[in-house]
């Protein structure tokens, strides 16, 4: 079973959980993986209203990216964004080198099962950073992103025009 | 006691996490009781847990008796992973005159915690449907005491009583002692 998560990540042609296997979780996970992001939209929202509440205006879009690399980021997991880049067409990436909510999770069954673990726990933060810039009024979708603990990016797509 | 090296959440996203959580709970099972049940369930995962770091970092003993857990739990434990510390008020099981009872652990012992501050709550205000249904916001509370004691060999019962989210005085939590549990190896670990 833990065998063949590897597969299902490592194989272009397997047609079974491409869902899941995008995020390289199984699909059975999938409900769970809603909730967690519910959950954590709902949270990023509020503490993105609470962090905005004595701040002036934002500029532009890159100004509120900013806001969740350094402010949001700061609030929920100690510390800024490592490194943010950004192809000039709506996607951002932001890599944590060092991601608190991963930092300490280890398995006694190797490190692919760390990962597979680390990546359930990486969708809760994915959320809170959707949820932030939905209440900045940007629908964006955000997929985490771990190949080596406890390293963690995030892809942040902004809708065209935005 | 934890000093320095203790790694700390920022206050407001974990009460709001927990908030976002019981919401979550709350659509997904549409009935009060039952999510008073799976925050006491949670909690109870979280106390067989927890009930280590506390140990390992409190490096604290075996208590005499019942009151000393109380201000144990109180004293150490609340004050430790939330910061606050509640007021222990000791019962006796059916004290019939004013003498203090002979033996030092009678089990049907209780405490109550009274908490002048829940970090959980710091921003709830409860919808009406929720407080007709019954909802006991911080029902994890009493998980985690159930499962941290269970695991050096107390059950109690932890409820509660009382909660100024629906308009009570006080918040106020009764954690009663049910039995001493016998020392067991755990099975296919001789």
């Amino acid at each position: 079973e833990k065998g063949d998560l590897a597969g299902h990540r490592d194989s272009t042609t397997s047609l079974v959980s491409l869902k899941g296997s995008k995020l390289g979780l199984d699909e059975e996970d999938e409900p769970l993986r809603l909730r967690l992001e519910a959950i954590g939209m709902h949270v990023g929202a509020n503490i993105c209203e609470r962090l905005c509440r004595d701040r002036g205006l934002f500029t532009d879009t890159l100004d509120m990216i900013k806001f969740i690399c350094k402010d949001l980021w700061a609030t929920c997991w100690d510390k800024q964004v490592d490194n943010l880049r950004t192809n000039h067409r709506g996607v951002y990436v932001l890599q944590d080198n060092s991601f608190k909510p991963i930092a300490r999770i280890s398995s006694w069954e190797g490190r692919p099962e760390s990962i597979r673990r680390a990546r359930l726990y990486a969708i809760l933060p994915a959320g809170i950073i959707r949820g932030a810039l939905a209440r900045l009024g940007l629908n964006a979708t955000v997929t985490p992103e771990i190949t080596t603990l406890p390293q963690c990016t995030f892809q942040v797509k902004l809708p065209k025009g935005a | 006691i934890w000093k320095s090296r203790t790694e700390k959440i920022n206050a407001e996203l974990f009460a709001l996490t927990y908030g976002a959580l019981v919401v979550q709970l709350i659509q997904d099972y549409e009935d009060y009781a039952e999510v008073n049940k799976q925050l006491e369930k949670m909690g109870y995962n979280i106390g067989t847990r927890l009930i280590e770091d506390f140990l390992a970092r409190s490096a604290l003993g075996r208590c005499a008796d019942f009151r000393e857990v109380g201000e144990v739990v109180a004293k150490v434990g609340f004050k430790s992973f939330l910061n606050i510390t509640p007021t222990v008020t000791h019962s006796q099981p059916q004290p019939s005159g004013s003498r203090p009872p002979s033996q030092a652990n009678p089990t049907g012992s209780s405490f109550i915690l009274t908490l002048d501050e829940n970090p959980l709550a710091e921003f709830v205000e409860l919808p009406e449907e929720a407080l007709e249904g019954g909802l006991w916001f911080s029902n994890v509370l009493c998980g985690v005491l159930r499962g941290a004691l269970e695991m050096v060999q107390m059950q109690v019962q932890a409820e509660f009583l009382s909660d100024v989210l629906k308009g009570d005085e006080s918040t106020q939590i009764q954690v009663r002692l049910l039995k001493y549990l016998e020392e067991e190896v755990p099975v296919g670990d001789d």
